[in-house]
């Protein structure tokens, strides 16, 4: 095949372009880095190197809680969302019934509704079974939010999914837990890590839904910035965010490698 | 096969606790939602139980239609900046060597996964009257005083393009990667410039990607509240806002329900515009 051809060619116009967008992209990641090693107090100008920030961040009580918030609530809500997300995947791929179409339906919902709205839908029912905004309400609503992508993203794996290695296995004896810890979970592992990656980031990353289902002691570190954004954010914010966006990086790197592990894995059994 | 009755109990435990999260943590609230937007506002910010239509009737008012206005239009530019950025920068990674193209992808997505919040809270300091940008250009002497970017209306256009553009690109990315290279290569065979070659054979083939892109950017866009929150003044007030500040400060929860029946409204309308032109998978 020729592979110039039917190609327009433009390349070095096209490579800047491109690295332009990358800029614009990137810019203000940069920028966030840079000032948590700035000498300066205000987020102004950059003077000189310094560490300072770092350790004021450790020192920092509601930044330092505003961590653990943001942390537990990902971990939690990842656990749970990740666990009942998988299991519904599995039984929906093996399982015939009426209801199966409305159920899987059903999980477009939240993907699909404004996050505004699911946030202020979320706000009401707290309200209204009474229950104050707590870490407790975070979890729930992030769990709320991330159990579709998790569904959705093992039954795709599952789509490919030779049912009579787990008939077989029955048949020589496992029961039904012995068959889903040895069989189907670690045929599945790509698809679960993927869905459990997916959950720990849209966590990390939420903003609107948090808003409204967070208490004044259980704030995030996104909304800990919004509140402090027109007073003046000092730089340890900016290494904290540092630290997120490293951990962030470092987590997808991660799993782009053990996927890549275990698919090649799966290449070799089949 | 799998007999039913041994196997009942093995399905509810399995689907179950899926399909009682959801009931009661996503269908229960969006059905309270809708009830309360037919109910009364109280006097002490509550609600009255009784039905009527005040909420509703109250969407109509001069102040609201001037809002949405400004929302519908803030949203339509995001799509069309994004839409205009994203699709030669698609292009170009869909188009680029096997070798690169892995990373170039992974480098849209990256921004995406990092926490927003962070991300325009680096704009917010890169366009501050003392930031970089206007002590660059008053270093160089382009400029004498600061410019006035933050706090504006352009800079929340700039958050929403910023924040939006991934989900501009990738579905684009995805149907510029399906594009059959030997029908490039027909029309170039009969004769097609370049110009006909993409506006008469890329562009209708791409539609698809645009259409999800535009879809996937759009609605979003009316609900980002936090981006005026951190980039815009004080002045012009957005539908995502104008929600919130019905449950945070105003205390008038049947309109602030009645304008989220609204916002599912429109992007129920516009995700069936777009099954009519694609499919659902073509968004993931």
């Amino acid at each position: 095949m020729d592979e110039k051809r039917g190609k327009i060619q433009m390349k070095p116009l096209s490579r800047a372009y491109a690295a332009l967008v990358y800029l614009f992209l990137y810019l203000p990641i940069i920028v966030v880095v840079l000032f948590s090693f700035n000498t300066s107090k205000m987020n102004i100008k950059f003077e000189g190197f310094t560490l300072e920030w770092y350790v004021k961040m450790v020192h920092n009580e509601q930044l330092m809680d505003a961590f653990f918030n943001t942390m537990s609530v990902a971990l939690v809500s990842t656990l749970l969302s990740t666990t009942i997300g998988t299991l519904c995947a599995v039984g929906l791929n093996r399982f015939e019934f009426k209801l199966k179409k409305m159920i899987s339906s059903t999980l477009y919902i939240p993907i699909v509704i404004p996050e505004l709205v699911f946030g202020i839908a979320m706000l009401i029912l707290f309200s209204f079974i009474n229950v104050s905004m707590s870490l407790f309400t975070l979890i729930v609503s992030h769990v709320t939010f991330s159990l579709p992508f998790v569904v959705i993203t093992v039954r795709a794996r599952l789509a490919g999914f030779d049912k009579s290695v787990e008939e077989a296995a029955r048949d020589l004896g496992a029961n039904e837990v012995h068959t889903f810890f040895r069989v189907t979970l670690p045929m599945i592992a790509p698809g679960v890590i993927s869905g459990a990656m997916l959950a720990l980031t849209l966590s990390l990353d939420d903003v609107v839904v948090s808003f409204f289902t967070a208490g004044p002691e259980s704030q995030t570190l996104p909304l800990k910035i919004l509140g402090m954004v027109k007073k003046g954010i000092t730089p340890d914010v900016n290494a904290l965010s540092t630290l997120m966006i490293v951990g962030t990086v470092v987590i997808l790197l991660m799993t782009t490698l053990i996927q890549g592990k275990l698919e090649k894995r799966d290449g070799i059994i089949n | 096969m799998i007999k039913k009755g041994e196997n009942k109990a093995a399905a509810v435990v399995m689907i179950g606790p899926t399909v009682f999260w959801l009931m009661l943590f996503l269908m229960l609230p969006l059905f309270l939602v809708i009830g309360i937007s037919f109910m009364q506002k109280s006097a002490f910010g509550g609600v009255v139980i009784k039905f009527c239509l005040d909420a509703y009737k109250g969407l109509f008012h001069a102040e609201y239609l001037g809002i949405f206005g400004n929302s519908l239009k803030l949203s339509f530019l995001t799509t069309i900046i994004c839409l205009l950025i994203g699709y030669p920068f698609a292009f170009v990674i869909a188009r680029a060597d096997k070798k690169w193209k892995p990373i170039l992808v992974m480098m849209v997505m990256l921004p995406f996964w990092i926490n927003s919040m962070i991300r325009i809270y680096g704009w917010n300091t890169l366009l501050r009257s003392q930031g970089i940008i206007n002590e660059s250009l008053m270093y160089f002497g382009w400029i004498k005083a600061p410019l006035q970017m933050l706090y504006t209306d352009g800079a929340v256009l700039l958050g929403m393009v910023y924040d939006l553009l991934p989900f501009t690109v990738l579905p684009i990315y995805t149907s510029i990667e399906k594009l059959d290279n030997s029908l490039l290569e027909a029309a170039q065979d009969l004769g097609a410039g370049k110009r006909a070659l993409f506006s008469r054979i890329i562009l209708p083939l791409t539609m698809p990607g645009i259409f999800a892109g535009s879809i996937q950017t759009f609605i979003p866009s009316l609900g980002l509240f936090y981006i005026a929150d951190m980039m815009g003044g004080a002045k012009t007030m957005y539908i995502g806002n104008l929600i919130k500040n019905q449950f945070m400060s105003a205390r008038n929860w049947p309109l602030g329900a009645a304008l989220s029946i609204l916002l599912i409204a429109i992007t129920l309308v516009l995700m069936r515009l777009y099954t009519r032109v694609g499919s659902l998978d073509d968004m993931v």
